[in-house]
């Protein structure tokens, strides 16, 4: 699958898609392969502060365990909750039932091009 | 690192790699999860090519008997026997599976990471049996488990011998898709199922057997998941140098009526060690995975570690294996907690193994 023109990327292999002052954040097909399965899912709590590189939950694969990383400042709006049920929707559809958070973001750093994302994951 | 006959089928089913014993071995197909309920309800076909062989002709019951703890002249042809190779001071070279193929012959299946210690440690033995020989065949052999319930009458149907008098932990030859092969009534996963010995490249027999309805192949990553739910332990996790038999709960294999083997002296002074394994049941979906430490309820002293950690999926609850305190009053049903990242989550001591197969 590649990496959705529409949306922004970092080197922690999260996805952002930004729609007015509201980002939404998941993790790259590439990062959901490389942890295999996902078993379980551990968001912040709505409400909570998100603070740019601060890690903000785990994504746990039968294998591994993975940080998320708030990918940058602003307050977390929501978060998916279907995950808690089915975490391996983070799996079959990274870039859209898997998505993670939403931030309200106070501030956006530099984030990568899917073909900058592409190069740095060699595809 | 090294590759099996296999990495080209591997590469077609489009399967992820990982490092392991120094080779490059499939850790997952597609899903791992779905991979792992395959074995339980199904067939898994796994390539286990990196495994290492070694035969032993010659005065080998008398060599074996020597050089492994267990007694293996009492085996009969053409019978299995899981055993371990230690060192003079009692500490686990590796866990080994012998098969019996005659009476002056013997294949030893050995951990891939261990290959070289465990084939010089042999020959270093041979001191006093002159007519004993160990070669290193790792080599000349591809090794394919076929695991779970259906794998009887899938690979039953493929082969000319009959394999319900194949009892467990035999062996036996048969020619599969027009090769001369051991198929062998052992494995990894707490199935019943199937490992076949082929000689050179086994890409004809893989694409028999993956052709074949309900089979599908299996990586790594779920051999671990259902090895760990049925309690069996993995070199470098649940068992080394530094630990005996005992440590590992399995002082059974050890056979102390035999004159003299290789460590025997040092373990008869270990029969209560320090520290030996557990079985940890938990609820909810966090996993504390190895290295993760364990403590009594609400203390601050650790008593132990994790040596495997997974969320099982059979049970669906987070299982471990943890290396504890021997002195630390834990039995069946005692609550200890693990530290998952700086949160503390319960577990409680459970009966080994975590799954059992139904009969």
């Amino acid at each position: 699958m590649a990496n959705p023109e529409n949306l922004k990327y970092t080197k922690e292999h999260e996805w952002i898609l930004i729609e007015d002052d509201i980002a939404t954040v998941g993790i790259t097909k590439y990062a959901a392969d490389a942890l295999g399965e996902i078993v379980y899912v551990d968001l912040p709590k709505v409400g909570s502060v998100a603070a740019h590189m601060k890690i903000c939950g785990e994504i746990e694969s039968t294998k591994s365990v993975g940080e998320l990383y708030a990918p940058m400042d602003g307050e977390i709006t929501e978060v998916n909750g279907a995950l808690d049920q089915a975490p391996d929707q983070v799996n079959q559809d990274p870039f859209g039932d898997g998505w993670l958070i939403k931030i309200r973001y106070t501030s956006l750093p530099d984030l990568l091009s899917s073909t900058e994302y592409d190069a740095l994951v060699g595809e | 690192m090294l590759n099996t006959f296999l990495k080209p089928e591997h590469d077609k089913l489009g399967a992820s790699f990982t490092e392991f014993g120094g080779w490059e071995m499939p850790v997952r197909y597609g899903s791992d999860i779905d991979e792992h309920h395959s074995v339980r309800n199904s067939c898994g076909l796994f390539d286990i090519s990196h495994m290492a062989e070694i035969r032993v002709t010659g005065q080998a019951e008398e060599f074996l008997d020597y050089a492994l703890i267990s007694k293996l002249s009492e085996i009969e042809n053409g019978r299995a026997k899981y055993s371990m190779i230690c060192d003079d001071q009692g500490g686990i070279i590796d866990d080994l599976i012998v098969y019996r193929l005659d009476d002056d012959e013997f294949m030893i299946v050995a951990n891939a990471g261990n290959q070289h210690q465990v084939v010089e440690a042999l020959k270093n033995r041979l001191e006093n049996f002159p007519d004993t020989k160990v070669v290193d065949e790792s080599g000349l052999w591809s090794l394919i488990a076929m695991q779970g319930p259906k794998t009887k009458e899938i690979l039953g149907r493929l082969v000319d011998v009959d394999l319900t008098v194949l009892k467990y932990y035999s062996i036996a030859t048969a020619v599969l898709d027009g090769k001369d092969v051991f198929l062998a009534r052992t494995g990894y996963t707490g199935e019943d199922g199937f490992e076949i010995f082929v000689e050179g490249d086994p890409s004809g027999v893989w694409q028999l057997l993956l052709s074949q309805d309900g089979v599908s192949p299996c990586g790594l990553a779920c051999r671990d998941t259902l090895r760990l739910e049925a309690g069996m332990p993995l070199y470098g996790h649940e068992l080394n140098r530094d630990l005996t038999p005992f440590a590992a709960n399995l002082g059974k294999v050890i056979r102390f009526d035999k004159p003299n083997f290789v460590g025997k002296d040092a373990l008869e002074k270990q029969k209560h060690p320090k520290q030996r394994l557990f079985g940890l049941q938990g609820d909810g979906r966090r996993a504390a995975r190895a290295d993760y430490e364990i403590f009594l309820p609400g203390e601050s002293d650790s008593i132990g570690i994790v040596t495997s950690g997974v969320l099982s999926p059979t049970l669906q609850v987070p299982i471990a294996l943890a290396l504890l305190n021997a002195d630390a009053g834990l039995e069946i049903g005692s609550e200890v907690e693990a530290d998952v990242r700086g949160t503390r989550i319960f577990y409680k001591v459970v009966e080994l193994p975590f799954y059992k197969r139904g009969r």
